[in-house]
This record gives structure tokens, sequence and C-alpha cells, in this order.
């Protein structure tokens, strides 16, 4: 799961990590911080899993305030 | 003062609520009977009259201040509480947890300096007219400190326009003195029917002049006075 601050909404973390890469040379602008939380889920249905990451996202996850989240499927301990 | 009856007022305590004791302290010195209550409570305790989030750090401000907090067993009986018409006040902390929680519109973000801010900060009082505000004078400014490093309140255009219509500003940072980069100024919001509020700075620090203010007198006695008149309007 990918939970990230919406587009327009002020992201300080984003703007220190920004004016932190510039220093080191890099062109970049821009820079958006989020957050990513991978789980372990028991079942293996992808459309079941699928939707018990939105509703993760939904109840607690995200503030839909002021965050978007998105969610993906892969292999679980593979350690990627 | 002493004649007076001493309402019941719960001070709900999460893992990691550091300004529990002195949110008691300062209820009891303003007339009221402070009672702790444990976050894994399902009831609030009996005859209880307002019921106060304090401050703190509660799940370790894990994932975002407040959001972890929310699920607490004594959350739920808070949200009946409020439901039906019980006074709420969180500060600080309590005050992200009711924004995480639904029971107050906006939400609480990382200060927009990414600093940890802790000082004095002037107070406009925008509603006078409040359970948690009865005795401040609206347009006077108070002085309560703040100490946060997730103040920055924040809510989107359409949604502060509804609540600027309706006066649900309660309190402002005094013009140049927003400590955090909340919109608007907010430095406290209350919900449509007036009886959950939250604020950012500490009242309960700024009721004994020994420390230098006395200001958060205003919102706390406020707070003890409606509680005492709703006790015998709750059975």
């Amino acid at each position: 799961m990918l939970v990230r601050p919406k587009p327009g909404i002020l992201d300080p973390q984003g703007q220190a990590v920004e004016s932190s890469l510039r220093h080191l040379g890099f062109d970049v602008s821009d820079a958006r911080v989020g957050r990513v939380v991978d789980v372990e889920l028991a079942t293996d249905d992808p459309a079941e899993a699928r939707a018990q990451l939105e509703r993760m996202c939904e109840q607690l996850l995200a503030n839909p305030l002021i965050e978007s989240y998105s969610v993906s499927l892969g292999e679980p301990a593979d350690g990627t | 003062m002493s004649a007076e009856p001493r309402p019941l007022v719960a001070v709900a305590v999460f893992p990691g609520s550091n300004d529990d004791r002195d949110a008691a302290r300062a209820l009891d010195l303003l007339g009221a009977r402070a009672e702790r209550v444990w976050h894994t409570e399902e009831q609030l305790p009996d005859g209880t009259a307002a019921v106060v989030l304090p401050g703190g750090f509660s799940y370790g401000d894990y994932l975002r201040c407040g959001a972890i907090a929310r699920f607490s067993p004594i959350m739920a009986a808070i949200r009946s509480f409020a439901a039906g018409g019980g006074l709420v006040l969180g500060i600080c902390n309590g005050f992200q947890i009711l924004t995480e929680a639904g029971l107050l519109p906006g939400v609480l973000r990382p200060n927009a300096s990414l600093r940890f801010v802790c000082r004095d900060v002037p107070l406009v009082v925008e509603r006078g007219d409040l359970p948690f505000t009865s005795r401040c004078v609206e347009g006077r400014t108070l002085t309560i400190p703040v100490k946060h490093g997730d103040g920055c309140w924040f809510a989107g255009d359409e949604l502060l326009a509804e609540l600027e219509a309706e006066r649900q500003v309660v309190l402002r940072y005094a013009a140049g003195s927003n400590p955090n980069g909340a919109v608007a100024d907010v430095a406290g919001v209350c919900n449509a029917d007036g009886n959950v509020f939250g604020l950012m700075p500490h009242p309960e620090h700024a009721v004994d002049p020994m420390l230098g203010a006395t200001d958060g007198a205003s919102i706390l006695g406020s707070l003890v006075d409606a509680a005492r008149l709703s006790v015998g309007a709750v059975v």
C-alpha cells in the first residue's frame, strides 16, 4: 500500500528532502514524501486481497483529507 | 467555590499521554473533580459531566498523530457521550485524536517549519458563547503556551469556508503569531453542535500564576462551569 500527500497539500517533509537533494547536486523539484506499508495476507484470492488492502487504507492508513493511496499485490516474504 | 458541587470530569489516558496529570490538576484547581480513565475502559465513570482528552504522544504518534488512539475502547464511550450532547475537550494530542476520530473537522499535520515549537502564543477568541469559552470575551486575546510538532491544522478550501460560515473556528493565533502554518491561523475548532472542542494550545499549563500565565483558566474554568450545569441535566 502506498500512501502519499494529495497534490496541492503542503508537504514540509518533501520540501526538506528536495532541499537536501539539491544540495547534493540533483536537479529535482516538487519532492513528495509518502509511506509504504507492506503486509502479508492470509487470502490467496487477488480480488479479496485487493479489497482488504483498500479497506485498510480507508479505515486507517490514509487520511482522506490529505492523503491518497494505491495498492498493489506481490509475492509474500521474498524480501523485495 | 468550595460550596459549589464539583462536577466529575473524566480525563482519558492513552499509552503515551503525558499531560493527563496536569489536566486533572488544573481541573481540580478550578473546581472540578477530575478522574483519569485508562484507555482500555469501555465506559466512562458514572456521573461523568465532561471529558478531556489530554496532550501527549499517544501510541508514539505512529502513522499519524491520533490515528491509532481513536480505536481505543474508551473512544467508543466518548463518541456516544459526545453524540448525546456531552462536553468533550481535546487538547493538543487530544485534538489530533478527535480529528482522526471524525469528531472534529480538519486534520493536524506536521508544523510547516518541521520544528517542534514550545512557547507562549497570543490567541484571539472568535467564539465566547460556547461551553468552553463562556469565561472568555469574544475578540479578546488569551496567552496560552503551545508545545507541539504536529499542530498545523488543515482543511481544504471548501471545508474551511463551511466552518467559517458556521463559526466553528473558536480560537485563532493572533496575526503574525501562527506557530505552525495552520490554515486561516486556526488554533481551535468545535463541531457543528458546539459540544466538542479541540485546540492545540495547552490551557492546563496556564492556570497557576506561579507558572507565569493564567489565561488557560478561562477555557478550563468555562468547561467546569458548563459541566457543573450539565450535572443537573444529565442523569
